[in-house]
């Protein structure tokens, strides 16, 4: 009987501790969601911030999170998706792709502030790109790139021997066999990765702190030297140095739901992704 | 046709094989760069640079170190004997650029001949005096005004030292340690505190949750993995912070434990997913060997199911050490961000993170500050990686041994 | 004495056993063969309610031992599972050493008494015949043990809590020629003491150790009865079949 008692105590304990952790989590969520729902409006979506960005919206900041994600994306979706063909394709099972891996993996690791210090000294620096989209979609490439590689060799490891024994046996080469056979198979798997990529650049501050973000800067960028605002940037800031914090506080709630909304909009995008084109290429 | 189709092959493969070099490497660019910005600094002298420090041409003082210079700037040393080897004696007289200013009104504007011949001057009144001054304001000669070497940063003094005060003048106080221990104190207290509620989640999903529990809950936690950090340092500043700072009534709710509890919330999803997955990686067939001898289903989890996963539940406790502690926004706005060493919960304290974050954007490129935050850089890469390499060599060990 | 009247498995739809009625004898060996899939594994497994672990499972009918319906409500599961040790087809040792391996089900039913352990475990590894070959690497991890040695310890591991019905799920079809004879003859001496039901692919290994045989096939309990006669002169069609290797 003792140790019944002693199971009954240990799983109300697990249960609890489950309820209350998740509660918690939910907690924060729903905080946000209350707070910030009565501030989204078609204005706050397209405006200018003002009054010391007390009022208005969040339009510029919007633009210029949208130019960091494609701008990051640009660069680190090729490098990272041919990185993945290079290392698990051409490299196969060699002592220096466990050495890349390992690498690659601790890449992820690393602190996103220390990459912010990283594209400071080199990209704004060393390359002369100054405080520019340019710089900051860069560091946040930089940053994704590790996501990226990985979600690829996962996508071409889950993909059978079998398919590629399939297309040699007909005459393919290797390069024709990864184009034609391989990437389309693969594809569904990396762009969940892509996606998933793209809700983390949109959500990234330290990396963006000294290569891009601009404090206050109501116009929209012209070009790719530009500085710009930017959604996690503009919420730190009104959050906690704008001119009038305690009349800010409705901009930062309504800021913060946004960039909640992006990063829940992005995985489930990634989720149907990963169902609808599964199951299309299951069926061809 | 074929000719092209070649040439074809040969930049793809090309492309192929330059990106994989690049991000295999890219790794070892961040070291260099950290390193090659950060290495300046135990070569810069510890006054600010296009200033210097200037004595009377009697006073036989050579050099002092940032210790004494503070002590002499702050008023906490009021005679030479305090300072310096022990040969000057008598008051120090302190002069900056705007006592001579007030002295000589409308002269000090431009750093002509007029303005260094009053600076001369004015040393020359004064024989205890020490004088901290821009270059080009300092007369050539050192007839009267001799300038004194200050040495440069050491080592000792940026691991070892207790104040980081990076923008007094004139000796910028660059000693790690607050941070340091800063650092340590926040992630220390937050894995704490997520340790055991993440690993009860685990448990629960992996051996108590029902089947459809489970699939909504899983995702829903990784979910929250992606939550941007200043959400949650958002969140910690307006409610945590009121919070803490009502019920335990201090004067500001800015503090250690505000950095640590959000810092956990933070760390859940991470230790959640990785414990979970390593307790359901238990082999049924232990399970069901345990509990075919009459052994309840709690004393299979904790005799068998935990001793199995343990090498995935330590990668998951050391993996969000390492996101603790490489944390920075949230951390920045709810510690408050006081560089001292951590005494109690209940103060405010500052991270690594946090302080380059904040003092980044204000510190001259190439200067002093500048290379002793990129050094601060260089401490966090090295912690993390280590975290990282130690994770990683935890669970491959798990994986390969299983038994013994 | 293990019986089941008219029992009927579900797993969710799927119709796994159907109307078994059967009576095993106290210390016997009976065999259950039959094609895979057959249903002779789920029904060695709900003598100690293994298959209670799977989710959606369902059971119907009698399931008596020594008198006692082990699906009552009033049946502690994990009481029943010490009184009814089990065997699996792979040996699964715990990430163990040897003597705690075989220590765990007395320490899991709260036996504190260091001395009674160690007695225990002596005891049941000589009962599974494996005593000699390590009682100098108690100490040593179970993984260091062949495939053969693994599997009668956890037999002895089985042995350690004192059951007195031993199932045996397919113990043999692991092993090597040379460690299945050991278990063979392991199963013929522990038989004075416990019953034992074994499940098994191998219609030689049924003929050899078991008292009686029961053929399964379809979720039906085709032909049950003494073992020379299953093997010799079967009443049924599909048994002359299976035990002539025609099909299975």
């Amino acid at each position: 009987m003792n140790k019944k008692v002693k199971q009954a105590i240990a799983f109300a304990i697990f249960r609890l501790l489950g309820f209350l952790v998740v509660g918690v989590l939910f907690c924060i969520l729903g905080f946000i969601v209350y707070n910030g729902a009565g501030v989204i409006s078609w204005e706050f979506l397209t405006a200018a911030p003002e009054e010391g960005m007390s009022a208005g919206g969040i339009f510029p900041a919007i633009v210029g999170t949208l130019c960091l994600v494609v701008g990051s994306i640009a660069f680190a979706f090729p490098v990272g998706v041919m990185s993945g063909i290079y290392i698990h394709e051409y490299l196969g099972n060699r002592w220096i792709v466990r050495v890349i891996r390992v690498m690659t993996n601790n890449l992820g690791g690393i602190p996103s502030i220390v990459f912010g210090l990283f594209g400071m000294a080199l990209f704004v620096n060393a390359f002369g790109f100054g405080d520019s989209i340019l710089a900051g979609s860069c560091t946040l490439g930089l940053l994704i790139l590790p996501l990226i590689i990985r979600t690829t060799e996962e996508a071409l490891k889950a993909i059978p021997d079998s398919y590629r024994a399939g297309s040699y046996a007909l005459g393919a080469g290797k390069l024709q066999t990864i184009f034609r056979v391989t990437l389309p198979v693969a594809m569904p798997n990396i762009i969940t990765g892509l996606i998933l990529s793209v809700g983390r650049v949109s959500g990234e501050t330290a990396p963006i702190l000294f290569t891009v973000a601009a404090y206050f800067l109501p116009r929209l960028p012209s070009g790719i030297f530009d500085q710009v605002m930017a959604l996690p940037y503009h919420l730190y800031v009104i959050a906690t140095s704008g001119t009038d914090i305690e009349a800010s506080r409705p901009m930062a709630y309504g800021t913060a739901l946004v960039l909640v909304i992006i990063v829940l909009a992005m995985n489930l995008l990634a989720t149907a992704t990963r169902l609808h084109l599964g199951k299309k290429t299951k069926q061809d | 046709m074929k000719g092209s189709r070649r040439v074809i092959k040969y930049i793809a493969e090309g492309l192929f094989t330059l990106s994989g070099g690049i991000t295999s490497f890219a790794i070892l660019l961040i070291v260099i760069f950290l390193f090659k910005e950060g290495a300046g600094l135990f070569s810069s002298p510890t006054v600010e640079r296009g200033y210097a420090l200037c004595v009377h041409a009697s006073n036989p003082t050579r050099v002092l170190d940032a210790r004494e210079i503070k002590r002499a700037f702050d008023g906490e040393a009021s005679a030479w004997q305090e300072i310096g080897t022990g040969e000057m004696t008598g008051e120090i007289a302190l002069l900056r650029l705007e006592d001579l200013d007030a002295l000589y009104p409308g002269e000090m504007d431009e750093a002509g001949e007029a303005a260094r011949r009053r600076v001369e001057e004015a040393i020359g009144d004064r024989p205890g005096v020490i004088a901290f001054l821009p270059e080009e304001y300092l007369p050539e000669s050192e007839e009267v005004a001799r300038r004194l070497e200050t040495g440069n940063v050491t080592g000792v003094e940026f691991f070892a030292g207790g104040e980081w005060q990076p923008t007094v003048a004139p000796a910028a106080r660059l000693g790690v340690l607050p941070l340091l221990l800063g650092t340590v104190w926040v992630g220390f207290f937050a894995i704490i505190l997520a340790l055991v509620p993440g690993l009860g989640v685990a448990i629960y999903l992996s051996e108590l949750a029902g089947a459809r529990a489970r699939a909504w809950l899983k995702p829903t936690i990784e979910l929250l993995a992606g939550i941007p950090s200043v959400v949650y340092g958002f969140f910690g500043l307006v409610v945590l912070v009121p919070f803490i700072q009502g019920m335990f009534d201090l004067p500001v709710g800015e503090s250690a434990l505000a950095g640590s509890v959000v810092l956990a919330i933070m760390a859940l999803p991470t230790i959640i997913t990785i414990a979970e997955d390593a307790m359901r990686g238990t082999p049924r067939a232990l399970r069901e060997a345990s509990l075919a001898l009459g052994a309840t289903h709690w004393q299979t989890i904790y005799r068998v199911v935990i001793p199995h996963s343990s090498s995935g539940i330590t990668a998951a406790a050391v993996l969000g050490i390492g996101r603790a502690v490489g944390e920075t926004m949230a951390v920045l706005m709810v510690t408050g961000n006081a560089a001292v060493i951590p005494h109690s919960l209940f103060e405010p304290v500052r991270t690594i993170p946090a302080t380059i974050a904040a003092e980044l954007g204000e510190a001259p490129v190439g200067g002093t500050h500048y290379q002793a935050l990129f050094l601060l850089g260089c401490i966090l890469f090295a912690i993390t990686m280590a975290i990282n390499l130690s994770a990683e060599f935890i669970a491959a060990r798990g994986q390969k041994g299983g038994g013994a | 004495m293990i019986e089941t009247k008219h029992v009927d498995f579900y797993y969710s739809s799927f119709h796994a056993l159907k109307n078994i009625s059967m009576r095993m004898e106290a210390r016997t060996v009976t065999a259950l063969i039959g094609p895979s899939g057959c249903g002779k594994s789920t029904f060695l497994r709900l003598f100690n309610r293994m298959n209670d672990l799977i989710d959606d499972t369902r059971v119907s009918g009698e399931c008596l031992i020594d008198g006692e319906d082990i699906y009552h409500k009033s049946v502690a599961v994990d009481e029943l599972r010490k009184r009814v040790g089990m065997v699996f087809q792979k040996p699964n040792p715990f990430p163990k050493s040897i003597f705690e391996n075989v220590a765990y089900g007395l320490r899991v039913n709260d036996i504190r008494d260091k001395s009674f352990i160690a007695y225990r475990v002596e005891a049941s590894l000589r009962a599974a015949a494996l005593w000699d070959e390590v009682k100098d690497k108690l100490r040593e991890s179970a993984f260091a043990l062949s495939g053969g040695q693994q599997q009668r310890l956890c037999i002895a591991r089985a042995l350690a809590v004192s059951p007195s019905v031993l199932l045996m799920d397919e113990p043999a079809s692991a092993l090597d020629p040379i460690s299945t004879s050991k278990i063979e003859e392991l199963i013929a001496d522990l038989k004075k003491e416990y019953t034992i039901v074994i499940v098994t692919h191998n219609m030689q290994q049924a003929a050899r150790v078991s008292d009686h045989t029961g053929f399964f096939m379809m979720g039906e309990l085709v032909e049950f009865g003494e073992t020379a006669r299953i093997f010799s002169c079967p009443e049924r069609e599909q048994t002359r079949n299976y035990v002539n290797g025609r099909f299975g």
